[in-house]
């Protein structure tokens, strides 16, 4: 029996669908994103079910990995205004709550920052007595001006009860619904990182919410009833009830796609991957067929996390970037007209001088039904030479050898890059290679995941790691991964010394490839 | 004598992470904390240990405790200048300078908020050349220094000064004491004088670890192997290369003590290693050849591609690391030093054998 995936990936400029047969492209759009997204998901959703051969009610699985919420982050765009509520004090002063921010978007999600006395020691113990008249003075305060809350309490991880509590104080005062996000259940220990973390997850949930619904409501009224999946961080999938209470877990989802994508269409295991885009470019490393991971802190918008997420380079390139010549100089992006590329753009009888532009000018693509005459055809080739030269020096970023790679490129505005890049051993445009991320979604892996406490006077600790092991394994397939295919990526365990019977926590992760 | 800016301490975070040996927990809040003082109150003056006059106080700072409570339960700030102030009460003094007790991680940065807060100087010199898990772990013990009068502090306003028999003593009170305050403390200790610092101290630490930072920052700047950057400036060797598989860790008595196990590739293809610690890396152990370096030469977890350093905390399964053998100071290698810092005192039976003697020969020709 063949297995049918639809698998769509927003980009900042366009949004790319595929439909697969088992493993074989049946259908491919991609259609210009949109203002508010969901409509742009849409659109690209009706295109390929029109050029799908199969009926909408064969379709078993369907992915959506989104930049609705790296967007907002990024744009510090549709972002609920943030109480940030650490529990801790007198510790923990040294460094205030959202210290080490951009301004700008500390100034979007509000200033409404407090610390008030709480928290636990690692043992357990209260570091003081949870203020709860403080806290009930601070909901009462931002009420009426504030859309979420992140509450982080010193030691969570370990002993969340301040964190219960603190939600039951907001919620009596609040509401019920009042969307409130509670460190423990978002990160690890670590508190700078953990605390960011569950503010970006507060202040994404509306947006998360609103594309997530719009979603669900445009493939159920079009006749689609397979599983729904949503693409995190990691590169793998998680469930829609997952997503909507973490959204963090959305943010970054398209380069592990664009990556992975890269990785099935070549057929290469190693390499670098460069996904231009119609805004940006993005160059990922590919290793041993997996999004080559950074290895410590990671940035989203400037603030420091501890997720796990691929090492990349981010430039403002792409195929809408704005050319501009100033005097003897030529200047390509970081401005785009991105999803707007079809009435602005010079091809398409607009008046703005664009990357594509510079492509059809030298003959490198055909596109739009206007000749860029207007550009001279030295100015397009030092605008060319320009481009080159940036894609060039990003691989060499990511490169940690002067030796020549293999280059994968991809994405729609890969037509602006030539046969040969400096540094790279080969440059591959694979078949489908404007549609990759879409393919990477629908070719990702599901994951399950596991938290449990355990006692070590019971039981051994190897027995207790295959006895977690096992059940993440297990979590994995019952989110519809095939057993064959599940792997373990991730233990962590963290030991809670106050509990009697020598206690530790331990979080697992698997990850599977669907069941076919 | 020269000025230490925010730069500077960028560079000295991260070569101080790689002296910690896989201690001294995250620089990363501790650089946040001495930024945060320098910005306010100016540039640090960093003297040359022969600067300091025979008769000069000097008084070490640093935080005590488990860098994995560190990551968590943030310093409030005032701990450390609480302290200060009431050793330099106690001995009825001012200090002239103050210093690292240990060159690794947060205790690199520490003396440096010290320094930046009070507008004094901070030496070039500490305690050990790295970092260690315990008090008397420092070449002031060989000279006889005592630990005490030592000044204890905690974020809720409680200071405790000691006065012990000898620097063991120290310890076990000092720990019990941090404990109690939670799993970490900041410490003000070891009050001496110039003489004593000059013949007593490992010089140059700072410039030490701001070197092996800059090697670090600069190679991945210039797309060089960061690793090679910092053999260069270490005659260090490269003990294995793999993939972390299992990482084991408890908070016993005030300690992270734990393990992790590293599958090697490429070169070290099919082999394995352990590598045990608390809070610093002890001794990595090769499954056939039994221990292949040992304290108190400094084991360091670099993350391969990289070069940044791994504190024991930090370490997670999947990472792929170089793990570095680092020759430690002379004065380690003495049999005090070797009583208080050697593989025998860890509870390890095994003689040791210094770095490059197993790698490569140096002290042999």
């Amino acid at each position: 029996m063949s297995i049918h995936r639809l698998g769509i990936d927003v980009g900042g400029t366009n949004t790319d669908a595929v439909l697969l047969e088992n493993e074989g492209v049946i259908a491919k759009v991609k259609t210009p994103t949109t203002p508010d997204v969901t409509t742009g998901i849409i659109n690209a959703l009706e295109k390929v079910l029109a050029e799908s051969p199969i009926p909408p009610e064969d379709i078993e699985y369907v992915m959506l990995g989104t930049t609705h919420c790296t967007n907002a982050i990024i744009e510090r765009k549709n972002l609920c205004k943030v109480v940030v509520v650490r529990i801790g004090a007198p510790a923990s002063l040294a460094v205030k709550p959202m210290t080490d921010w951009p301004p700008d978007l500390k100034n979007v999600i509000g200033n409404y920052v407090y610390v008030v006395e709480g928290g636990y020691e690692f043992d357990g113990r209260e570091i003081s007595k949870l203020n709860e008249s403080a806290i009930k003075k601070i909901a009462k305060e931002v009420k009426g001006k504030v859309e979420s809350a992140a509450i982080t309490s010193i030691f969570s991880p370990v002993r969340p009860e301040h964190e219960y509590r603190a939600r039951e104080i907001f919620k009596e005062i609040l509401g019920e619904d009042f969307p409130i996000s509670l460190s423990c259940e978002i990160g690890s220990i670590g508190l700078i990182e953990r605390e960011n973390a569950t503010i970006l997850n507060a202040a994404l949930v509306k947006v998360a919410k609103r594309a997530i619904e719009a979603f669900i409501q445009a493939i159920r009224s079009r006749g689609i009833k397979g599983r729904l999946y949503i693409g995190q961080n990691d590169g793998t999938l998680m469930s829609v009830e997952r997503a909507l209470s973490y959204p963090i877990f959305m943010v970054a989802s398209g380069p592990a796609n664009s990556v992975r994508g890269a990785a099935y269409l070549s057929g290469l295991s190693d390499g670098v991957v460069v996904d231009v885009g119609g805004t940006t470019t993005d160059i990922g490393f590919l290793s041993k067929g997996f999004p080559r991971e950074a290895a410590t802190s990671v940035e989203i918008g400037g603030v420091r996390t501890n997720f796990r997420m691929p090492d990349l380079i981010s430039i403002g390139l792409g195929g809408g970037s704005i050319v501009r010549f100033v005097d003897k100089d030529v200047f390509v992006g970081p401005e785009s007209v991105g999803y707007r590329l079809a009435s602005e753009a010079l091809v398409f009888g607009g008046k703005t001088l664009t990357a594509t532009d510079v492509a059809v000018r030298l003959g490198m693509a055909k596109i739009g039904f206007v000749e860029p005459s207007t550009i001279s055809l030295e100015d397009a080739i030092k605008a060319s030479k320009k481009i080159v030269e940036m894609v060039e020096n990003a691989i060499d970023k990511i490169k940690l050898s002067p030796d020549p790679v293999p280059v994968i490129v991809v994405g729609g505005g890969s037509i602006l890059l030539p046969e040969k890049l400096a540094g790279a051993s080969k440059v591959i445009k694979p078949k489908h290679f404007e549609v990759a991320n879409a393919i990477g979604a629908a070719i990702a892996q599901v994951s399950g995941e596991v938290d449990r406490v355990f006692s070590l006077e019971v039981k051994s600790r190897e027995e207790v790691m295959d006895e977690v092991k096992k059940a993440a394994k297990e979590n994995t397939v019952k989110v519809g991964a095939n057993p064959e295919t599940v792997e373990i990526v991730e233990v962590e365990e963290i030991p809670l010394a106050y509990l009697p019977g020598n206690a530790v926590r331990v979080r697992c992760k698997a990850v599977g490839s669907l069941k076919a | 004598m020269r000025k230490i800016g925010l730069e500077d301490l960028r560079n000295i975070a991260v070569g101080a992470s790689v002296l910690g040996a896989g201690g001294g927990g995250d620089p990363y809040i501790g650089r946040l904390m001495a930024s945060q003082a320098i910005e306010e109150y100016g540039p640090v003056t960093l003297l040359d240990p022969l600067e300091v006059p025979d008769d000069a106080l000097i008084i070490p700072s640093a935080m005590m405790g488990s860098p994995t409570v560190l990551v968590e339960k943030i310093p409030n700030g005032k701990e450390i200048i609480g302290a200060f102030r009431a050793l330099e009460k106690h001995l009825g003094k001012k200090a002239y300078a103050t210093m690292a007790a240990e060159e690794g991680g947060i205790n690199s940065m520490v003396p440096l908020m010290v320094a930046a807060t009070l507008g004094i100087p901070i030496v070039d010199c500490d305690g050990m050349g790295r970092a260690f898990p315990e008090i008397q772990m420092v070449t002031m013990t060989i000279g006889g220094i005592s630990a005490t009068p030592m000044s204890i502090a905690d974020e809720k306003g409680n200071i405790l000064l000691l006065e012990t028999i000898d620097n063991l003593w120290t310890e076990k009170f000092s720990r019990s004491i941090t404990v109690d305050m939670g799993g970490s403390a900041m410490i003000a200790l070891y009050p001496m004088s110039g003489a004593q610092l000059k013949k007593w101290t490992v010089h140059g630490s700072v410039s030490q670890a701001e070197k092996i930072g800059l090697a670090i920052r600069s190679a991945r700047k210039q797309k060089r192997n960061p690793i090679e950057a910092v053999l260069k400036e270490v005659r260090g060797f490269i003990l294995f290369k793999g993939k972390i598989v299992d990482v084991y860790r408890r908070v016993v008595k005030g300690f992270a003590r734990g393990r992790t196990i590293i599958d090697g590739f490429d070169e070290f293809e099919g082999k394995r290693l352990t590598i045990e610690f608390q809070n610093e890396n002890l001794v990595a152990i090769d499954e056939v050849r039994g221990v292949i370096a040992s304290v108190p030469d400094l084991i360091c977890i670099l993350e391969m591609e990289t070069g940044e350093p791994i504190t024991t905390e930090g370490l997670k399964y999947g990472y792929r690391v170089y793990v570095l053998g680092l020759p430690c100071p002379e004065l380690w290698r003495t049999p005090e030093g070797l009583k208080l810092v050697g593989p025998k005192y860890f509870g390890y039976n095994v003689e040791y054998k210094p770095i490059e003697k197993i790698y490569g020969g140096e002290l042999e020709k």
